[in-house]
């Protein structure tokens, strides 16, 4: 592959620097070597270095201030790899290869491994963060007011600088003029008549403190929220910057029994690694959980879990039924309408040729909903046209052919394009001398023409293929999935395999990541299996007629 | 020579690059002064509400110092995105969204509490604060709230049904007289629709989760594939299309107002939101409550809130706490919410202030009052899906108690 694209260059360079050593072949390498210089080409040049420095100094930051020092690393070595390679004469090879692969690395194999290392783990709703992102989000949501306690006033303060100072709360006994001030150590109050009190009952000054603006206060947020004036209830703490509220953490994390303690009702959750969550002796589960990994459960769910093996199998020859259709379908339609375009005793080719790619054109996802419309039983176009009162998307068999029909409709002129351009590319001598030998119009197209035409489109039907094995779209967007049997609603007669799962995976009580990227997994395995079997076809195909 | 190009082109292509980044840098760090000692707060709302929200935070910002941001996120893609990315350690530092959302931002870690003071509570409507309270906890702000109705053609039915039976008696007649093709335009589709089939499945008996001691919804009482799911949904089917035929899978969500409004019905089951194209459409109508089964329970329509929270993983929560607990809560700004997207405000003094110029609001209120607040725990999402499907099933002439009951066994399958 890397020879025809990368011309003479390679194929010709010396190994090594024998030339150089040799010296007097030396101008002959120049000359043969030395592309010469254009001013586009060093133009083109220095702005893609300038891009990828560009790029790399802007991503530089942010890694930085995140401390991901391993990302860091990998983007300054590839932007150095790739200087030295684009500033050097030698490496032609993979001056041509190295765009390409780093757009392979990025945009397929970073994201299969990620899906694939996603599948071992219970990342999903409820399980998103790390241990300590749980025990903090338990914590923070379990402060409670104290019951019957007031909320004050509140002004923040500080003796020193607005931007670094250590902060108090300065608050205000409601309906009076007592301020006292509050820090970590506890409340004291105010000398009277040290603090001005403006109206609403908020400090707007006071001796020896400078009282934050709304502006400087908000500079220190982290702080002040972080500001816990213990009292005899609970503890006073900021509810904004303009309010202080007298509350208790019910709920507190206990290192020592790795578990967290409610005060209130002194029942305890005890970590579970296994699970990612806290979990109380009665099974009770608080719902703050954190990312672990589970192992093989996914995987092992999606093989024995009966609601997802029982209907596996039904959906999965219905999904190559819906592939093969929606292929073999396109194809022979849109081979058939090429075909009689392509007849030289044809008139107005170009305009038939308009028309046709007209649903191409169309934005599918629009014409989906369209289409979805068009099927209704009481209002939609099909029925009221030709008087039909067919429930079509209520039996499995109509809503089946519906769904085909659709796809046809969309994907037909894709595959009438693609066959034209072949049959153009298919010389006419070819089909002349088949009727010199007498051969049928049949016999000519099925001998000659059709399997030419394969060597050209195979790769093509094998790749819409793959795309409508998870045509995810053309189900979700028409039909759901529906008719479901009633007693199942979570498997129906026109689901793919890709929409049955995504409703495993997302129709319950909460997104399952780690489970979807499992059944992904599978799904990538079967159409890997057919995709490659296909090709070995193809490729045998092709010795056979070329 | 060859060093030299090379060193040339690097030194250019270093050169544009720091030319590149130069404006990049520079122009923050200008901005940065006033934001280092200002602060800066950051809002997602979906499209509406950020137009609605900007002059208000605009003014906010200029009263208090602070910079405040608002971006529009798609309403479908909100809670995602925030999920996501409070999950990362980012993302804003307040979110507008449906009160259905708490449990969900609750599990993730994604929304603090808020700490209203008794006397802010009690400007709100009793509903709407409840809807925002979650295991005993205050997790947002409420600013408007919204459910079903029945909404009428006045030229077709001048009379509101008492009952369904009123309701069918009359679709019946006009149908008969040829003045309408369907009976009632309540949205059904071939999945179901669990929000609009509700208001009739509680007025039969039906319930979804029981309530626990302090009135939380209680995700282990399950109601769906008990014996009163299936008596009510016996009665939805004799309703259906091999009963009555009033209520259709081939109504949804995507025709069913049109239908209304293009005079094919004279009862339409929606909300607020399909009066603007009601009043487009120049049809004389009048909201009353949906009506119940003669001799059932009252109908209960879910009562939606739309609510702000403070993010718990946002930059600047002091200054979130500040605006969503002290500001949030005044009535100028539910005031220009509602004209923005015309749903009744939960504060109470903003819907007196706007219930004289659209008598409609008042009436939604009124046909929320049995309303049952829409159950925010997570495993409400296991509901939706399930139900709508039994419910489209038995619509379309199936068995009610086994398709309940399978519904029903699903729905517990996936609550954990």
């Amino acid at each position: 592959m890397s020879t025809p694209l990368s011309g003479p260059g390679p194929a010709q360079q010396a190994p090594g620097r024998g030339p150089v050593r040799t010296g007097s072949p030396r101008t002959t390498r120049t000359a043969r070597n030395h592309a010469p210089i254009t001013a586009t080409g060093l133009a083109a040049k220095v702005i893609l270095l300038g891009l990828v420095a560009g790029i790399a100094i802007w991503a530089a930051f942010p890694l930085v201030a995140a401390e991901k020092w391993v990302g860091l690393a990998v983007l300054v070595l590839t932007t150095a790899a790739l200087f030295y390679l684009y500033l050097g004469r030698r490496h032609v090879p993979a001056k041509y290869l190295i765009p390409g692969t780093l757009f392979l690395i990025a945009f397929q194999v970073v994201p299969v491994l990620y899906t694939a290392s996603t599948a071992f783990t219970n990342f999903g709703d409820g399980h998103r963060g790390s241990k300590d992102d749980a025990i903090v989000a338990i914590q923070s949501s379990s402060v409670k007011q104290v019951p019957g306690s007031t909320q004050y006033p509140l002004s923040v303060a500080t003796k020193g600088d607005p931007a670094t100072g250590a902060l108090v709360f300065l608050i205000t006994k409601p309906g009076t003029d007592t301020v006292s001030v509050g820090d970590a150590r506890g409340l004291r109050p105010l000398d009277p008549g040290a603090a001005t009190v403006g109206p609403g009952g908020k400090v707007t000054a006071a001796d020896g403190y400078t009282v934050l603006n709304f502006g400087q206060a908000s500079a220190r947020s982290k702080d002040i929220t972080d500001l816990v004036v213990p009292t005899a209830g609970g503890a006073l703490r900021s509810s904004g910057l303009s309010r202080a509220y007298e509350g208790k953490a019910v709920r507190a994390y206990d290192a020592g029994c790795d578990c967290v303690k409610d005060s209130d009702s002194g029942k305890t959750w005890t970590a579970d690694g296994e699970v990612g969550a806290f979990v109380a002796a009665d099974g009770e589960r608080l719902a703050q959980g954190w990312k672990v990994n589970v192992g093989l459960s996914n995987f092992t769910r999606v093989l024995t879990d009966e609601r997802i093996s029982g209907p596996f199998l039904g959906t999965l020859i219905w999904n190559f039924a819906f592939a093969i259709g929606s292929t073999g379908g396109t194809f022979i339609l849109g081979m058939v309408i090429a075909l009689a375009l392509h007849s030289p005793r044809m008139r107005g080719t170009n305009l038939y040729r308009m028309l046709l790619i007209l649903p191409y054109a169309m934005p599918s996802f629009a014409m989906l909903l369209v289409w979805r419309d068009m099927f209704n039983t009481d209002f939609g176009l099909i029925n009221n046209l030709f008087g039909f009162s067919v429930d079509w998307f209520g039996q499995d068999w109509s809503a089946r052919a519906a769904v085909i029909l659709v796809q046809l409709w969309l994907g037909y002129p894709y595959m009438f394009l693609v066959a034209t351009g072949a049959l153009q590319a298919i010389p006419r001598e070819l089909t002349e001398a088949t009727s010199v030998d007498g051969a049928s119009r049949w016999q000519s197209f099925r001998a000659v023409t059709l399997p030419l035409l394969l060597v050209a489109l195979s790769p093509l039907l094998i790749s819409s293929f793959a795309f409508n094995f998870n045509n995810f779209n053309a189900i979700y967007l028409t039909t759901e999935g529906a008719p479901f049997p009633a007693d199942n609603p979570s498997n129906g007669a026109t689901d793919l395999l890709i929409t049955y799962t995504y409703r495993l995976a997302f129709g319950g009580q909460a997104a399952q990541f780690g489970f979807a990227a499992a059944i992904s997994l599978f799904i990538f395995a079967i159409v890997a299996v057919v995709s490659a079997v296909s090709f070995r076809r193809t490729r045998q195909q092709e010795e056979v007629y070329s | 020579m060859r060093i030299r190009t090379a060193g040339v082109v690097a030194l250019f292509a270093l050169a544009l690059a720091a030319s590149g980044c130069g404006g990049d840098s520079d122009e923050p760090a200008a901005k940065d002064t006033p934001k280092a000692t200002g602060g800066k707060l950051v809002i997602w709302a979906d499209d509406k509400r950020t137009a609605a929200l900007k002059p208000f935070v605009e003014k906010f910002g200029q009263e208090n110092g602070v910079t405040v941001e608002v971006q529009a996120v798609p309403n479908e893609d909100l809670q995602n995105n925030f999920v996501t990315v409070s999950s990362q350690g980012g993302g804003p530092d307040v979110v507008i969204g449906a009160h259905d959302w708490i449990g969900n931002l609750v599990q993730n870690g994604a929304i603090d509490p808020v700490q209203l003071s008794d006397q802010q509570k009690a400007a709100f409507n009793e509903t709407a604060v409840k809807a925002v309270t979650f295991n005993g906890q205050l997790y947002g702000v409420p600013y408007a709230q919204e459910n079903l109705a029945l909404i009428r053609n006045t030229e077709l039915a001048p009379e509101a049904p008492k009952t369904i039976e009123d309701l069918v008696a009359t679709g019946k007649q006009l149908k008969a007289q040829k003045k309408v093709t369907e009976t009632l335009c309540l949205q059904v589709g071939q999945k179901g629709d669990a929000y609009h089939i509700y208001p009739l499945y509680t007025s039969a008996g039906g319930y979804l989760f029981g309530t626990t001691a302090n009135g939380d919804y209680d995700p282990k009482d399950l109601g769906v594939g008990k014996p009163e799911s299936i008596a009510a949904f016996k009665k939805i089917a004799a309703l259906g299309e091999k009963g009555e035929g009033v209520l259709k899978r081939s109504i949804a969500d995507t025709n069913s107002t049109a239908t209304f409004t293009g005079k094919k019905c004279a009862f339409l089951v929606s909300g607020p939101w399909a009066t603007a194209d009601v009043k487009k459409a120049g049809i004389k109508y009048d909201v009353s409550a949906v009506p119940g089964f003669a001799g059932g329970k009252a109908a209960a329509p879910f009562v939606g809130v739309q609510s702000f929270y403070v993010a718990a993983k946002g930059k600047n929560k002091a200054l979130a706490q500040e605006f969503v607990a002290n500001y949030v809560t005044t009535p100028e700004l539910a005031v220009a919410l509602y004209q923005a997207d015309p749903r009744p405000p939960a504060l109470t003094a903003a819907l007196d202030q706007v219930k004289s110029s659209d008598p409609d609001l008042a009436k939604f209120i009124e046909a929320g009052k049995n309303g049952q607040v829409l159950p925010a725990i997570p495993a409400m999402a296991a509901i939706w899906d399930p139900f709508g499907k039994a419910e489209a099933a038995v619509i379309g002439g199936a068995d009610p108690t086994s398709t309940v009951t399978a519904a029903g066994k699903t729905i517990a399958g996936s609550i954990k």
